[in-house]
């Protein structure tokens, strides 16, 4: 190292991101940040200080080694970059735009107590998105252990498990109901924040290393859990099928037409192309003043989706505050700027309809925060005598989601209370030789978790089938991330020997 | 047929019909014509043909810009590894489906099976009942209660004899037949509420009522065996996107509680499903879904002028107002 840094020497403010005007956007799917370019990531890897106990690694769900590769880009190895984020993440285009950095690897970057924390996943998604244009991917050597690894849901959780077990040199197929792989990339988040090609750029970095997607599996209902066991063949099986079951509030008038969930929405313009009806077959419903309810990413993707369908205004109605919103600080941004308006403290008791099945208004309420409740955040109560009629034509529930029941229907897995599935410390279920990790057994979290969950049940995978390392890397997970034997990392996941039977 | 054996472990695999390749292809190997709304398509799909059970349906996509339709699987072959679909051209996308899916080509998306099988022990003897869209899907569930032991009494209700179709599998399986046809060219003249009435007439000790077609007549299927006190199930054809659990787009009530036909259905109890709601929000996108069948006949009337086999602009005005463009969902 050159010279020493201090917070008084490096770049005091963060390079800042391109984005599309906030008008022109707000009428288009295009995504809203244009990304940073060559100069904006190397000023903005000038700002990190490089610290010896990296609070940004212990941060990162995955454990990135943050700092190291942005020393690499402020050396201008750019390539090193690449190689050392996916030494622990394969999808940092993906990660670097949807991961909440603030509650995470930025919330404790040691710069943030003074300036504006290093915008760490603006720098991830730099490398991303450079390794894609210049056709960059890492295939380790891999050498076939004879292991037969099935993976049930190609979300964050599969793909991040399915790398880890392929690079380990098992044959790994990834089962998805959809016609498209990538779960709640492909169908929730929306083309502005994450683009297409962006996940296909990734899913094709998985097939790789070998791992085989089989779409329109309807796993559960097609072949059981237990017949992968069985009589496929698999020697072990992950399932990450997601908690996508949308909640609905239970108030009179929610099977109105005009009122769906966010995934139904997010589904119909994402997946399966609505926002281009006619010339893709699937409609969707197009509200002139749409309220959505819920506050957190998916409303915010939701609210933003309406504008960009055309609805003339978009609501935000929460029953808590912008405080304890679960957004992504910059998502809310964004949905400000771009014309959303938020109604805090405020929720519906009642959908009113114009007499013809549709929706003409919602019956609200106004709430105040009360005592803390098992979250932590003050729980929002009712104002008595404070309802009032809100004009709405299209009403959309974004206030969660529930477990995916169909693999609890199709085998005699032990499920929780809430019937997500029931998993110990290192991801194993109740049947030998099969996992499960990310929203189906922790309800609803984000991308990045998912993926922390995908990769240590691949630890455990690992250690199940006999696979060298594996235990290793189980017990001292994140620690020795400088230690070396005999020049070979530690943590070194890339290879992995036969098991004598 | 289908390429690709897994790699280095044909052996293991032999026996077993599970069968994998990096994109299954789900060729269409036989297709009947009925009458010029419907048409049957078999499609080849051993792991499909193994799995499905009675009641079951599968989502189809027919090409890479098409939408996801749910279709009630109305017979398989395991000994073939076919699955049957018998689809009535009533909107947009089973109208394109009618010219585009000939033996040899594929469909593009094809998944299942999906909802939970229909419950076919118990009942000692059983009125299976289908009318119009359902008469192809109710053949499964009365083959399912013979071969459990039950008296199967089939009822199938047609507008008229040239529509009448699968009378001989209808009859192999079932005890009694009924063919009820709203101008009495065959079986009895009327309704299919009727042909209930006639059936429940001969034999009080009817258990168990199935009933499967569009809403309003499984309303009025439920409503004719209410007094009597008979169990009957209906499957339920909502609107869907995913058939996963997902969107929550197919949400009916039943009982008053909220459920999502594709996973905590589609059968549910008849007397117990607000079938005024479920009708509702079948129409959901009947804007929408005219507009492009408009779109769509207009723009091949323009390729192919004259072409006879095309539905002319005022046949297709008279299918649209027909009960509603969406109940080829799940029809069959």
């Amino acid at each position: 190292m050159a010279k020493k840094k201090t917070i008084r020497t490096i770049p005091q403010k963060r390079a800042p991101m391109r984005q599309q005007d906030a008008h022109r956007r707000a009428k288009n799917f295009e995504e809203v940040n244009c990304g940073y370019g060559l100069e904006d990531a190397l000023h903005e890897a000038e700002r990190c200080l490089d610290c010896p106990d990296a609070a940004c690694i212990e941060g990162c769900p995955v454990g990135i080694d943050i700092p190291g590769f942005i020393m690499k880009i402020g050396a201008k190895d750019f390539r090193g970059a690449y190689d050392l984020i996916t030494q622990t993440n394969l999808l940092p285009a993906i990660c670097g735009r949807v991961c909440p950095q603030e509650s995470q690897c930025e919330g404790v970057c040691p710069v943030g107590e003074t300036l504006e924390p290093v915008a760490i996943g603006r720098l991830e998604r730099w490398v991303g998105d450079l390794a894609i244009a210049e056709g960059w991917s890492n295939i380790p050597y891999i050498e076939p252990n004879g292991f037969k690894v099935g993976i049930v849901g190609s979300g964050p959780a599969g793909m991040a498990c399915a790398a880890d077990m392929a690079k380990a040199g098992c044959d790994v197929t990834v089962y998805e109901a959809f016609h498209q792989a990538g779960g709640v990339l492909r169908y929730g988040i929306p083309d502005f924040r994450l683009p297409n090609e962006v996940i296909d750029a990734e899913v094709d970095n998985l097939r790789k290393l070998g791992i085989k997607f089989e779409c329109n599996t309807l796993v559960g209902r097609l072949f059981t859990i237990e017949q992968m066991i069985d009589e496929m063949d698999y020697d072990a099986v992950f399932i990450g099928t997601g908690a996508g079951y949308p909640q609905l509030m239970g108030i009179p008038g929610d099977s109105l037409n005009g009122v769906l969930s966010a995934n139904e929405l997010l589904t119909r313009c994402n997946l399966m192309r609505a926002r281009e009806f006619p010339n893709y077959d699937t409609p969707v419903p197009i509200g002139r003043r749409v309220a959505v309810i819920g506050s957190g990413n998916t409303a915010m993707d939701a609210l933003r989706v309406c504008l960009r369908l055309g609805a003339e205004k978009v609501h935000c109605i929460y029953r808590r505050t912008q405080a304890e919103s679960p957004a992504r600080a910059e998502e809310l941004h964004h949905a400000e700027e771009e014309g959303v308006e938020f109604h805090w403290l405020t929720s519906p008791v009642e959908i009113l309809d114009d007499g013809k099945g549709k929706v003409r208004a919602m019956r609200c309420i106004r709430m105040e925060l009360g005592e803390p409740d098992a979250s932590g955040r003050r729980r929002p109560v009712p104002v008595a005598g404070s309802e009032f009629e809100f004009e709405t034509d299209m009403v959309v529930f974004a206030i969660g989601t529930n477990a995916n029941p169909i693999i609890g229907q199709t085998s005699k897995l032990n499920l929780d209370k809430r019937g997500y599935i029931e998993a110990d410390a290192s991801l194993a279920t109740s049947m030998a030789g099969v996992f499960a990790g990310g929203d189906i057994v922790t309800g609803a979290a984000t991308v990045i978790e998912a993926m922390g969950a995908g990769r240590k049940a691949a630890r455990s995978m690992k250690a199940y089938l006999g696979i060298r390392n594996a235990d290793a890397a189980g017990l001292t997970e994140r620690q020795g991330s400088s230690g070396k034997l005999f020049g070979i990392d530690l943590n070194e996941r890339n290879f992995a020997r036969v098991r004598v039977a | 047929m289908k390429p690709k054996n897994r790699r280095g472990s044909s052996n293991a695999q032999a026996g077993s019909a599970v069968e994998t390749s990096e994109r299954r292809k789900f060729e269409i190997v036989a297709r009947e014509d009925f009458s010029d709304v419907t048409y049957l398509l078999e499609i080849h799909h051993p792991l499909m043909a193994r799995a499905a059970k009675p009641g079951q349906f599968v989502i189809v996509m027919s090409h890479e810009h098409g939408e996801r339709i749910p279709l009630t699987i109305a017979d398989f072959d395991r000994l073939k590894g076919t699955i049957t679909l018998v689809i009535q051209a009533v909107g947009k996308t089973t109208r394109e489906m009618q010219q585009s899916c000939q033996v040899g080509t594929a469909l593009y998306g094809l998944v299942g099976p999906m909802g939970v099988p229909s419950h076919t022990g118990g009942a000692r003897k059983v009125a299976c009942v289908g009318g119009g869209l359902g008469v192809a899907p109710i053949f499964p569930l009365a083959r399912a209660f013979k071969e459990n032991g039950a008296y199967v009494i089939g009822i199938v209700g047609f507008r008229t004899k040239d529509l009448v179709f699968w009378e001989d599998k209808f009859r192999a399986c079932c005890d009694e037949f009924i063919i009820c046809t709203n101008d009495g060219s065959a079986g009895i003249k009327g309704l299919i509420t009727d042909g209930i009435e006639l059936a429940i007439e001969k034999h009080p000790d009817i258990g168990e009522l199935v009933a499967i077609g569009p809403p309003i007549m499984m309303k009025a299927c439920a409503e004719a065996t209410r007094p009597h006190k008979i169990k009957t199930v209906v499957s339920v054809n909502p609107i869907m996107v995913d058939g996963t659990g997902m969107c929550g787009g197919c949400r009916v009530k039943v009982g008053g509680q909220v459920k999502f036909a594709c996973v905590d259905g589609p059968d549910f109890d008849g007397h117990q499903v607000d079938f005024d709601d479920l009708m509702s929000r079948l129409r959901r996108f009947s804007q929408a879904e005219r507009a492009a069948t408009e779109r769509w006949s207009e723009s091949c009337r323009m390729k192919n002028p004259g072409s006879p086999g095309l539905p002319s602009p005022d046949q297709s005005g008279e299918a649209l107002a027909l009960p509603d463009p969406f109940e080829e969902a799940k029809g069959g």
